[in-house]
């Protein structure tokens, strides 16, 4: 065998938690030298992985060897110590200190027990040339672009002699000329003999850079590839897969809705987040959004709520325009938003599952107009019941109930308000399939009486089980509105996500 | 019985019945009320009379920690208020006027309803930690103070104004009743309208309580206003009580004893779910505290020792960690070092 | 160092002038700008001894400020601070009292703050409470532990108190400082130095930062944080020790609030309440900033003392904008 032996070598990695199967049997090398990229949709396990392999979790079966060297960290410390460094999306360092500080703390150069910074930043520049990057190491952290944080970040790394690179959507907040530099200090440390595990869901960025990847899916291991001999469209298909669960089928494709024009966005963007867009969604229609995870769709979602400022474009809702400007503005026009993120932008954790519910129409009425004990009572126990809430007493805090049934109470939050635009964000993520096969029921019962709806999710299947047409989006970009009409199938839909339009 | 123990409040009433059981011990017609010259007397009346203040503080508080904020500034409010107050009764050419005590009354808890507001607005429309927007007020609220009452302590003599905190009304302690009428309009306003719900949500979880369509700045400015008007009262009953203002000791420190009411009774610093009841408790619990302490013949300089104990023990018990390292130790207790520092820490505690 | 620079070009910090050292500028400029509006309005007040006489007043405040400055700078905050220079004068003027020796009364005083601090900072971190009730906690355990030892003032007696409260350093010119000025000043030499040059000073840094960040770094989180409350507590007794020297008395009420006046002084210094950025410089000119006020409004003879508080609260006010100002035009 030509290629050297392996730097890392995880064999049959499994780690459960409780209720799930994070990991099973995960098989993963990494050769010195070169970029692998690791891939998968959410949950498929990407970040249990990691986690397990530089000690934040301990592992329930399978074992790691570095080196030739079995191994099992206590820590990211120990994991550090043992040349594997991890640098995250979210820059783990203190902006407050200069650059220098932040390659250096901890083992700064010293003189006679005090800080040599002199001698500090003569070698922070210098290792920071060695990266093809010049600046001022002086300066705190804080003064520059979050691409070059990442990259002192990787310096930092790179200095506590790193062999194994771990670098976790390093790019998912960077423009293209950031993520340009960012690859040619990748390149840089390639020839240097570093293995570099990385993690990005933008497909044209792995094409770019990485040798190898490794594919897993519902915490398995789906295979691993040389980058050349997989399609980008192959790829798609192989991280999403096919859904083996056979749900009860809604009879047909879903009759094409005749009401008017609800919502119209007109080169709706915002920098950073997605670029400007315009749609259009007609009364009792269900509008799927599909991309891949980080493509946008979750923030073209905040920008039709009003939950984030739009930096451009307008809105016009039923021929009117409309600014939405706080979520507050969007419920008075009639549009509600379920959030992906159902502990932080959901749930209050203590309140109880009656009070979560009615929270959103309490909001709308103001504190001066409560909401009668009975009427609460009737509303509750009438989507407790319909939508098979359980355990069905409304007064225990809702962080007792299970995840399912937290996100069917968050759905009845915005249904006792009969909006006219529900927009859904991975309603169905992280819950059982008896729930998933509710939620998506109701959502096509709810369209049928002429409520409109935005439906995110990166299940196609389901995406094109309800929708009346898809939106698709790929690197924070809306390329393609195809009507689900008897072409479109999950294939015809993975291409135009893998190629940015239908061919 | 088991739920019963669950309830958060039972820990709370607990120790006030056991602080309760030692005066009764200790001191003989403890519980008796008497009615003398038409106005009831006895020593759990005066814990209530003289544990008003602190209650009507506590309440005002309590709304705020509920959003997850502080307000370390109403010690300097009450001072405020009552020296304002007094000042400009002091003034009235009859101190026994109603009006002129009322128009009094009046401007001082305007006053503090604009202090309160201005806290709010610091918390909410800029934004600054609420426990450092609020220790300005509470640094320059006491020179406020001492400049209204010209750093003089004011004597009053009005009847009227005495009412406020040392009268009766009804047999029944003026304050008292104040305390009560306070306690109802709060419930009222958060138990049966919803603004209990907005504080509970807004302090449980802010961001999905905007994306509920809350308007979280007019919830955080509301209850820095009320806190601001119930320590306003609470100055007015503090000074009526001793017909007198001081600038300089007035509700020294009834901020630090407000908010260990409040976290006794069992809401959380955090923010979230709060109780009102728990915090009248909470109140009891410190007024109780100090009666005990007198009565059982310990020297009252020792009261704070006892409330750094009950501060501690509280704020241990209310700690997750403290419980799964407590809790863990009890299931296998590991050798050695868990014992050492255990030990170290329990030293300053 | 020629450094070619390849593609991408140089990039450079957007703001070349340090932005790190303005807040202690606009402090530096408020107190020249006080003093000097002092010298035009009030005759013999622009001289060297009035600064010396602010530092000679406020020796104890200055060695209790810089305490709490390695707390803040760490993100927490100490409100035991006052008490604990009360529980120090009060423990000392006891002991003296009973005939022991200085020297031993001095250990022990600053092993029993040390001890404190360092209990709540472990309290604090290994089980998670909010520092602002552990050390309200730890103020009224220490405030209720001198009441405890006597409700009286207890006077001090003991010669070499004495000697250090008269002692008169001269320097140049008729000018001249206390000894605890002297203490005073090397305790702000150490730890200005301990801040800048060694790994627990920028570890402080660090963890103000960010905790998590300094943990994933491999920054020695419990202790860093718990020194920091352990610093705090030694400064305070040492404080008290300070103040025993300047009151020579020792009572449960002395330093009332002084948590406050620390706090402010830190605050005007230009550190960051939350944590992470700031100087000892900036605490040293708080300190004399507050100090000045004193002596400002003691020269307008109509101006009453309890305006000192009220102009704090203004310029607390006016840095917290600004503080706010700063971290907004970063983001």
């Amino acid at each position: 065998m030509a290629a050297p032996a392996p730097i890392l070598r995880m064999t049959g990695i499994g780690k459960q938690f409780p209720g799930v199967r994070a990991l099973d049997g995960v098989d993963f090398r990494l050769m010195p030298g070169e970029v692998h990229a690791l891939m998968g949709e959410n949950g498929a396990g990407k970040s249990t992985l990691i986690k397990v392999l530089t000690g934040v979790y301990g592992i329930d079966a399978g074992e790691i060897e570095l080196a030739g060297e079995k191994v099992a960290f206590s820590g990211p410390l120990a994991a550090q110590r043992a040349g594997i460094s991890t640098v995250y999306q979210e820059v783990n360092l203190c902006a407050n200190l200069s650059v220098a500080e932040n390659i250096f703390i901890g083992r700064e150069p010293r003189r006679l027990g005090r800080i040599h910074w002199k001698e500090m930043r003569r070698r922070a520049a210098a290792l920071l040339a060695g990266l093809d990057l010049d600046i001022d190491v002086s300066a705190p952290l804080s003064a520059y672009s979050l691409a070059v944080q990442q990259m002192v970040a990787i310096a930092r790394a790179v200095d506590v002699e790193a062999r194994v690179l771990i670098l976790d959507e390093p790019t998912s907040s960077l423009d293209a000329d950031e993520v340009a530099q960012l690859f040619r200090v990748m390149r840089r440390l390639k020839e240097q003999g570093i293995a570099i595990l990385f993690v990005s869901h933008f497909l044209d960025q792995i094409y770019e850079i990485a040798d190898r990847m490794t594919i897993l899916r519902n915490g398995a291991l789906v295979g691993e590839y040389h980058i050349s001999e997989l399609s980008q469209v192959e790829l798609v298909a192989k991280m999403i897969g096919r859904e083996i669960v056979e749900l009860e089928r809604l009879e047909g494709k879903p009759p094409a809705p005749s009401g008017g024009p609800l919502i119209e966005a007109e080169g709706l963007g915002r920098p950073g987040a997605i670029e400007p867009f315009s749609l259009t969604i007609r009364e009792g229609e269900v509008t799927g959004l599909a991309g891949l995870l980080g493509s946008g769709r979750t923030e073209l979602a905040r920008l039709l709520f009003g939950a984030d400022h739009a930096g451009s474009g307008s809105l016009r809702i039923k021929g009117a325009p409309a600014s939405l400007r706080t979520p507050r503005a969007a419920i008075a026009h009639g549009v509600a938003f379920c959030s992906e993120n159902r502990r932080a932008e959901g749930l209050i954790p203590d309140l109880s599952v009656r009070e979560n519910l009615v929270l959103a129409m309490q909001a709308r009425r103001g504190w001066t107009r409560p909401i009668p004990r009975r009427t609460q009572d009737e509303l509750v126990a009438k989507y407790v019941e319909a939508l098979g809430i359980r355990p069905a007493d409304p007064e225990i805090p809702i962080r007792n109930l299970s995840g399912g049934n937290q996100q069917k109470v968050l759905l009845a939050r915005w249904l006792i308000l009969e909006p006219r635009l529900l927009i859904l964000d991975e309603p169905t993520r992280g819950i059982d399939v008896g729930a998933k096969a509710e939620i998506q029921r109701l959502v096509a019962e709810l369209s049928d009486g002429g409520m409109a709806v935005l439906y995110v999710s990166a299940e196609l299947e389901e995406v094109l089980r309800l929708s009346h047409k898809v939106e698709v989006l790929r690197d924070r970009r809306l390329v393609a509105e195809l009507p689900n009409d008897e072409a479109l199938t999950t294939d015809a839909l993975m291409e135009a996500i893998a190629k940015g339009g239908r061919s | 019985m088991s739920a019963l123990l669950r309830h958060r409040l039972v820990w709370p009433a607990a120790v006030l019945a056991g602080l309760l059981l030692v005066n009764v011990i200790f001191t003989d017609g403890f519980l008796s009320v008497q009615i003398r010259d038409g106005h009831l007397y006895g020593s759990l009346i005066d814990i209530l009379r003289f544990g008003a203040p602190l209650i009507l503080v506590a309440l005002g508080m309590t709304l705020v920690i509920a959003t997850g904020g502080i307000d370390l500034s109403v010690g300097s409010v009450v001072a405020i208020s009552g020296a304002l107050a007094c000042l400009q009764i002091s003034g009235l050419g009859d101190q026994g006027s109603v009006g002129g005590v009322l128009a009094a009354v009046a401007v001082a808890l305007a006053l503090s309803l604009a202090l309160g507001v201005w806290n709010g607005l610091l918390v909410s429309a800029i934004g600054i930690q609420p426990i450092i927007a609020t220790l300005i007020l509470m640094v320059a609220g006491r020179g406020l103070a001492q400049l209204i009452t010209d750093g003089q302590i004011i004597t009053v003599n009005s009847a009227p104004y005495k009412l406020i905190g040392g009268g009766y009304w009804l047999t029944l302690p003026f304050g008292i009743i104040i305390v009560a009428a306070v306690l109802t309009l709060t419930a009222f306003l958060t138990r049966r309208l919803a603004l209990g719900l907005l504080i509970e949500a807004v302090g449980g979880n802010a961001e999905a309580s905007r994306l509920a369509g809350i308007r979280s700045r007019g919830v955080l400015i509301m209850v820095y206003t009320f806190a601001g008007l119930c320590a306003g009262i609470a100055g007015l009953m503090i000074s009526s009580n001793v017909s007198s203002a001081d600038g300089n000791n007035a509700g020294l420190w009834i901020e630090l004893d407000a908010i260990l009411a409040v976290v006794i009774g069992g809401t959380s610093l955090s923010g979230g779910r709060f109780s009102l009841a728990g915090t009248v408790l909470g109140a009891l619990i410190i007024q109780t505290l100090t009666t005990t302490i007198y009565s059982i013949g310990v020297p009252p300089e020792t009261t704070l020792l006892f409330k750094a104990l009950v501060v501690t023990i509280v704020c241990l018990l209310q700690s997750q960690a403290f419980r799964a390292k407590v809790f863990r130790r009890r299931a296998a207790p590991p050798a050695g070092r868990p014992a050492a520092e255990e030990k170290k820490v329990g030293v300053p505690a | 160092m020629s450094v070619e620079s390849t593609a991408g070009g140089r990039l450079k910090a957007p703001v070349r002038i340090p932005q790190k050292f303005v807040p202690v500028l606009v402090t530096a400029a408020l107190f020249v700008a006080m003093f000097a509006a002092g010298g035009v309005r009030y005759e013999g007040f622009a001289t060297g001894q009035i600064v010396l006489n602010v530092f000679i007043d406020n020796a104890f405040l200055l060695v209790v400020a810089v305490g709490m400055t390695f707390v803040i700078l760490a993100g927490g905050i100490d409100l035991s601070v006052g008490s604990v220079v009360a529980l120090s004068t009060m423990i000392a003027a006891t002991l003296l009292k009973d005939g022991w020796p200085s020297p031993p009364v001095i250990g022990l005083v600053l092993l029993i703050g040390t001890l404190l601090g360092t209990g709540m900072g472990a309290i604090i971190h290994y089980f998670e409470i909010q520092p602002f009730i552990v050390t309200l906690g730890g103020m009224f355990l220490a405030r209720g532990l001198s009441y405890t030892i006597g409700t009286e003032s207890i006077p001090i007696e003991q010669p070499t108190f004495t000697a250090f409260a008269q002692t008169r350093i001269d320097l140049f010119a008729d000018l001249w400082i206390s000894p605890s000025v002297l203490i005073a000043a090397v305790v702000v030499a150490v730890a200005a130095y301990v801040l800048h040059y060694t790994r627990l000073g920028r570890n402080v840094y660090a963890v103000g930062g960010g905790e998590q960040s300094a943990l994933l770094m491999g920054l020695p989180l419990a202790r860093t944080k718990i020194a920091v409350y352990g610093i705090s507590g030694f400064c305070s007794a040492l404080g008290g020790v300070l103040m025993s020297f300047y009151m020579l008395s020792g009572y449960g009420m002395h330093a009332v609030g002084m948590e406050l006046d620390a706090i402010a002084a830190v605050v005007i210094g230009g550190t960051l309440l939350t944590g992470g950025s700031g100087y000892l410089l900036g605490t040293v000119l708080g300190v004399l900033v507050l100090g000045l006020i004193q002596t400002v409004i003691s020269f307008e003879g109509t101006l009453s003392p309890w305006w000192t508080r009220i102009v704090i609260g203004l310029l607390l006010f006016v840095f917290i904008l600004l503080q706010r100002l700063i971290t907004a035009r970063r983001r």
